[in-house]
């Protein structure tokens, strides 16, 4: 049974492992002279700036999720109901799409800069630090919303009554019971949002703002070294490695698991007056600038340019990207679930460096991972056409690789919240199923899934939204004829047309609102049987 | 739902087996979809041929090309930039075509010396400025945009866009890299603002009055003008006037080249050949815009009204080969 344990852990982990491991071969073969110029006029600006991103998104991402995941999860306030499903939306935005409506409507030529700028005031540079920040950190605080609420539902009311109980107030409740309770699941937020920060490139770009991602894509299209893009990759997953290890021996250390029952109705502090104004204003306010705003524009474009565009062929991309982000999901969300599952019956410190590589994909740019895919398939095929074994290439362009592709990507999107939801059901739950007979799969499938459904479910929404959104992987091992509503964003962008991009961007997020409502019904569902 | 799962392993096979298919020219493509597919339509109606066709961006289909070696599916390569046909010839990618139609239609400077890539249209890099701000008399090329009498009156797209790069390559293959560095680093020093995504961004600062004047392919010109024809913005055509006879506006290419392990070559170089014919050559120019690479072919009348120039027409795989030292160049007078 260990034995087995440890080979499915292996075969998981080699999806992500075998790409990482093509594109860390690169270290075999420096270039000095390139090296020597990104050294000399290119790292050291674009370090602080990465060192400031990541900083600024951090807390970011933190302010907005936090706040707005425990106002929706423990709150009562005049629009709490449509808030708690709202402020996902911002998930199925890309976020350079959103960048470049920003720049459309703030920069210095920007409709709303204009008409500022004849009434007197002259708005700072969005094109900025503090800009770019901003902007990820609207585009990507969902994640930590997503994570945190469900640790702050998964409290349970008797907590904080107990709380309650022994005098403590209402913040001291948040602070001293809450917060450090949802640890685990902010902590899993907060690390997909700062991966997707440092593997970002549509953004940054358009904001022009350097950072470690765009040396790399600059070493490999500018100065043609695919090479020198790889080391730098490796470099910045391997800094990666290094923080999600470090955190997760802190928080191995302690343990989490909550008392509640399945089904325990949540609690809800009622907010009276100028409070619960205020509460309705912060969350209006967040979705207004990270979801209305942007899509108005969206909608706009799609409106008065991109129907144009518009013909039977949108059939065919929005059933690619729905065939693609559903049965990816299906796929991803089953290799994390047999991944958190094996690393709880044995834990310890081989077997969580272990996972943590397995996650790393999603950290790595997505043009480098795909090509770190790509090699040792067109390998494989090019092996078995040698032998005879095949004519032509097999496994390149098929659908089951774009699965696997997707797997090695997004492991951290469907690994962090099933494994921030394992640690909150107590190892007692399994000792008593151990008792009754209940063991490996069976155990899995019929204690912990019911209670893990939240869990999955929150997973799900965002692999399969992440996957909606997914471009370089698609673009790279998509079949023939395989656009999807993703390829198309990019046939317009690429140009320059982003008017044009409007259409297939605004049916990603209406498709990308099916798993955010089945999200929202299946949470109200776990809580209310 | 048992339906939905046949049909889902039907296209699974399907997906596996797209590539065996045989007597079709398989393209992978830069150029976007939306500029190729219509006229690879017309070759199919005209020939009988089918054209397979995947897009992505120049990098990953070089990586993919090389990957794949001997038994890729593709044969033919197109990009938006002479630059990555460059670096797939120099990485053995490409082979030599020896084709007299392709010869007679594409001029020297616009294809490979070695013949492994043809251009197919023509990208100019001009300048563009506000009439209300400049007159045409001020503007003469894009070295004196360095003087110091344009300070703070400059906006540029970012270095990180191959237009740009290819730019500075010419610069450099004019003269040398010490004076392409002045002038480049005089550009930075005239900056208004910090450098735009896109040349789109930096023709609005030009007509909101931000800067006076910047540099542009002339497609993203005539695409903003057909939006907002009132914007206070006019081309001008640098270079036009200097003693040295290459001297003119600076041009990248579309282009294509076969690939080295190409299935179908004959098919492929058939329909190279047709692409740089008189059929195809203003349906592949006028759709964005740019100019017919074949200068037989007048381009498309909104593009005529802006008047006619002269090329640079230095070889433009110098371009390819200077990129690299271009982008380095950038970087060390700190253009972003």
């Amino acid at each position: 049974m260990r034995r087995l344990s440890w080979a499915v852990v292996f075969g998981i982990a080699l999806i992500t492992w075998i790409p990482l491991l093509v594109i860390a071969a690169s270290v075999l073969h420096p270039d000095p002279v390139i090296w020597r110029h990104l050294l000399d006029f290119v790292l050291p600006e674009l370090l602080a700036n990465t060192v400031w991103l990541v900083f600024g998104v951090g807390i970011g991402v933190l302010l907005l999720g936090v706040s707005t995941a425990w106002l929706t999860a423990a709150c009562e306030f005049p629009g709490r109901r449509v808030f708690e499903w709202a402020l996902l939306l911002p998930l199925a935005l890309p976020a350079y799409i959103s960048a470049f409506v920003w720049l459309g409507l703030f920069d210095v030529t920007g409709s709303v800069a204009l008409w500022l700028r004849e009434s007197g005031i002259v708005l700072p540079s969005i094109r900025s630090r503090g800009g770019i920040i901003l902007l990820l950190s609207l585009s990507l605080y969902p994640y930590v919303f997503l994570t945190a609420r469900a640790a702050f539902l998964g409290q349970g009311a008797r907590l904080f009554e107990v709380a309650q109980s022994m005098g403590l107030s209402h913040s001291q409740i948040f602070w001293r019971v809450a917060l450090p309770l949802a640890r685990p699941g902010i902590v899993a937020g907060l690390t997909l949002a700062l991966m997707e920060t440092l593997a970002e490139f549509g953004a940054v770009s358009v904001f022009n703002y350097n950072t470690f991602t765009t040396a790399i894509y600059k070493a490999w299209f500018g100065l043609f070294s695919l090479t020198t893009a790889s080391q730098l990759a490796s470099m910045l997953v391997f800094f990666v490695l290094a923080a999600l290890l470090i955190e997760g021996q802190m928080r191995a250390r302690r343990h989490y698991a909550a008392a509640t029952r399945a089904g325990e109705r949540p609690f809800r502090l009622r907010l009276q007056g100028s409070t619960a104004i205020a509460a309705s204003v912060v969350c209006a306010i967040v979705l207004f600038f990270a979801f209305l705003l942007p899509i108005a524009q969206i909608a706009w474009w799609a409106w008065s340019v991109g129907s144009m565009d518009l013909d039977m062929r949108y059939w065919g991309f929005a059933t690619h990207s729905l065939l693609l982000s559903g049965f990816g999901t299906v796929c991803v969300v089953t290799l994390a679930l047999l991944l958190g599952y094996t690393q709880r019956l044995l834990p310890g410190a081989r077997m969580r460096a272990m996972t943590r590589i397995s996650t790393l994909g999603y950290a790595m740019p997505g043009a480098v991972l795909a090509v770190g895919l790509f090699i040792p398939l067109a390998w494989l095929d090019n092996q078995m056409i040698a032998t005879g074994f095949i004519q032509a290439p097999l496994l390149q362009g098929s659908l089951i690789v774009m699965l696997l592709a997707y797997a090695a990507r997004f492991m951290a999107v469907a690994f962090n919240p099933i494994e921030a939801g394992l640690t909150r059901i107590s190892q007692n739950i399994d000792e008593a199923a151990q008792l009754h007979g209940v063991v490996g799969m069976n155990r899995l499938w019929r204690v912990h899934l019911p209670m893990l459904r939240v869990s999955v479910l929150t997973a799900a929404a965002l692999t399969c939204v992440d996957i909606l959104k997914e471009l370089p992987i698609t673009l790279m091992t998509r079949p023939f004829g395989w656009d999807t509503l993703a390829v198309r964003v990019f046939e317009m962008t690429s140009e320059g047309e982003w008017e044009r991009a409007a259409l297939p961007a605004l049916v990603i997020v209406l498709l990308g609102l099916l798993p955010v409502w089945l999200l929202t019904k299946g949470q109200d569902h776990a809580l209310a049987c | 739902m048992k339906l939905f799962f046949c049909r889902f392993m039907a296209m699974v096979l399907t997906g596996l087996f797209a590539s065996a298919v045989h007597a079709t020219v398989v393209v992978y493509s830069a150029r976007n979809e939306q500029l190729i597919k219509p006229l690879f339509d017309a070759y199919t109606r005209e020939t009988g041929i089918a054209v397979k066709f995947i897009t992505d961006k120049e990098g990953p289909l070089l990586a993919r090309l090389k990957a794949e070696g001997a038994n890729t599916p593709a044969d033919m390569l197109m990009t938006v930039d002479a630059g990555n046909l460059w670096q797939a010839a120099q990485e053995d990618l490409l082979q030599p075509v020896v084709s007299a139609t392709l010869r007679q239609n594409i001029p020297s400077h616009l294809r490979d010396p070695g013949n492994q890539w043809f251009g197919l249209s023509v990208r100019a890099r001009t300048v563009v400025y506000n009439p209300v701000k400049v007159k045409p008399s001020e503007l003469s090329s894009y070295e004196d945009l360095a003087a110091s009498r344009w300070k703070g009156r400059l906006c540029l797209r970012t270095s990180k866009k191959v237009y740009n790069q290819s730019l500075v390559a010419m610069l450099i293959t004019e003269h040398g890299e010490d004076k392409a560095e002045k002038i480049v680093k005089g550009w930075i020093d005239n900056l208004a603002t910090t450098p735009f995504p896109d040349d789109t961004k930096a023709m609005e600062a030009v007509a909101a009055g931000i800067c006076d004047v910047t540099l542009v392919n002339t497609y993203y010109f005539g695409r903003l003008m057909e939006k907002k024809p009132d914007l206070p913005l006019a081309l001008f055509w640098p270079n036009q006037k200097l003693k040295d006879p290459t001297a003119g506006v600076h041009v990248n290419i579309s282009g294509a080249g076969i690939t080295r392990y190409a299935k179908n070559k004959g098919e492929a170089i058939k329909l190279l050949e047709w692409l740089s014919s008189a059929k195809a050559q203003n349906l592949y120019a006028d759709i964005n815009l740019e100019y017919p690479a074949n200068p037989a072919i007048k381009p498309s009348l909104q593009v005529t009204a802006w008047g006619d120039f002269k090329q640079n027409t230095n070889p433009i795989s110098e371009a390819g080969r200077l990129q690299v030292k271009a982008t380095m160049l950038m970087d060390r007078v700190g253009y972003k």
